[in-house]
């Protein structure tokens, strides 16, 4: 017979464990991901940066504006290059004008108010840039918050946008943790990212991965085991950008530093 | 039960198949619940196919090849081998339909994206040949002096001698 201590016991430690939530327990792993491959469908869209590669020349950004048809003067952008700047003092500069849509042509940092920021290079510990795009998220919260359906992730895991059923109320923009939504200054509706959905699904690459002169990005599917960006995911160190967020980012960086936010 | 009590209900239920009726002529009807479930995959399906509908306008070099095979083979050897042809001659769209003319772009800003000297030793900018923008001939196009599908300065001298 059961008595009221014991009770109160196991009610305190099922209702413990009834209260964790299975996300909590699983932890990605492309792993998984590839060994659901033979369970329906046979892509999920994955991209791949190699900070070290790239130079901040730009002509990714160039490119996915014309792209996509983001307006070329209106200082938004669907992806943008960041530069980082580590000095011997242990400050870190960061700065990306226009979204690095001209490149990265001066030395000097621009640092909004305070004006623009010169660094001599003996003081220069570490430099680089950080390309950043959408990261498709396994979990995006950005469609979690959407109140009317208007972004969704389709089956091979890009988030896209309904641009004829969203109303603007601005949510999906607060709730991304990476900022890569804004408004589209002619359409007025939520915009971001889609990996050039219309080019990738016809088996072309994303525009900035054309774009790229040193090979910097690359897109693939990370349910194709012999897909040579899937390769370097399962293999190598890469690492994901805030990933304490618990939204599972497609996006993944080589030589990523700590320094980057 | 007394009419006065009924009216008023058939009132709230008329308003309620109003709504409905209304609903039903605004949602289009493939909005519902699609692979990724209803946290992620409450949408209209005929987006997708919208999205996949998007004019392409970067078609890569492989176009380019087709047509302009001696150009293409030339720059292959050359250093700006990696660049794409669209980077600095523009989206090609239909070319030579649409547009006939590519717009290219012979612009200083073009060229000083990656050969502006910005002396970071960590990382592969630090090792391109680069110029301060604002000292290295500031009025001139680079394209005055350095030809961009041959770019060492080796063949810039055999150009201008020939």
């Amino acid at each position: 017979m059961i008595n009221r201590r014991q009770f109160c016991k196991r009610a305190i430690i099922a209702v413990g464990g009834l209260m964790l939530p299975l996300a909590a327990l699983e932890i990605f792993d492309p792993r998984t991901l590839q060994a659901e491959k033979e369970t329906g469908n046979k892509t999920r869209w994955g991209f791949l940066v190699d900070t070290r590669k790239c130079v901040g020349c730009g002509f990714c950004v160039k490119a996915c504006k014309i792209e996509n048809e983001v307006p070329y003067d209106a200082n938004v952008t669907r992806t943008w290059v960041e530069r980082y700047v580590v000095t011997r003092d242990g400050k870190t500069y960061i700065d990306s004008p226009k979204g690095a849509r001209d490149g990265f042509t001066s030395p000097k940092i621009d640092q909004n108010h305070h004006g623009m920021h010169e660094i001599p290079p003996q003081e220069v510990t570490k430099a680089f840039f950080v390309p950043k795009l959408c990261n498709q998220c396994e979990n995006p919260p950005c469609v979690q918050v959407c109140p009317v359906g208007a972004t969704y992730q389709t089956e091979d895991g890009v988030v896209l946008i309904d641009r004829t059923w969203c109303i603007g109320c601005g949510y999906c923009i607060m709730g991304c943790p990476y900022s890569v939504r804004f408004f589209h200054p002619v359409h007025h509706v939520a915009e971001k990212c889609n990996f050039c959905y219309h080019r990738i699904s016809q088996g072309m690459k994303t525009a900035c991965v054309d774009a790229c002169p040193f090979g910097a990005r690359s897109v693939g599917n990370l349910k194709d085991p012999d897909d040579p960006v899937t390769r370097i995911i399962m293999t190598e160190r890469v690492s994901v950008l805030k990933e304490e967020y618990g939204t599972k980012p497609q996006v993944f960086y080589l030589g990523l530093s700590k320094e980057v936010k | 039960m007394k009419n006065h009590v009924l009216r008023p209900l058939y009132v709230a239920l008329a308003l309620v198949g109003f709504i409905l009726f209304v609903r039903k002529l605004l949602v289009p009807v493939d909005f519902g619940i699609y692979e990724r479930g209803y946290m992620y995959g409450w949408h209209r399906k005929s987006n997708e196919a919208e999205w996949k509908g998007v004019r392409i306008k970067y078609k890569t070099d492989k176009g380019c090849r087709d047509c302009h095979r001696d150009k293409y083979e030339e720059i292959s050897k050359s250093g700006h081998s990696i660049i794409s042809c669209e980077n600095c001659h523009g989206p090609r769209y239909e070319h030579p339909k649409d547009p006939p003319g590519l717009t290219v772009d012979r612009s200083r800003g073009l060229c000083v994206r990656c050969h502006a000297h910005i002396p970071y030793m960590t990382g592969g900018r630090g090792d391109i040949p680069g110029i301060d923008p604002e000292k290295h001939y500031p009025q001139a196009e680079c394209v005055m002096c350095h030809l961009s599908h041959n770019p060492k300065p080796m063949n810039q001298k055999r150009e201008a001698r020939s």
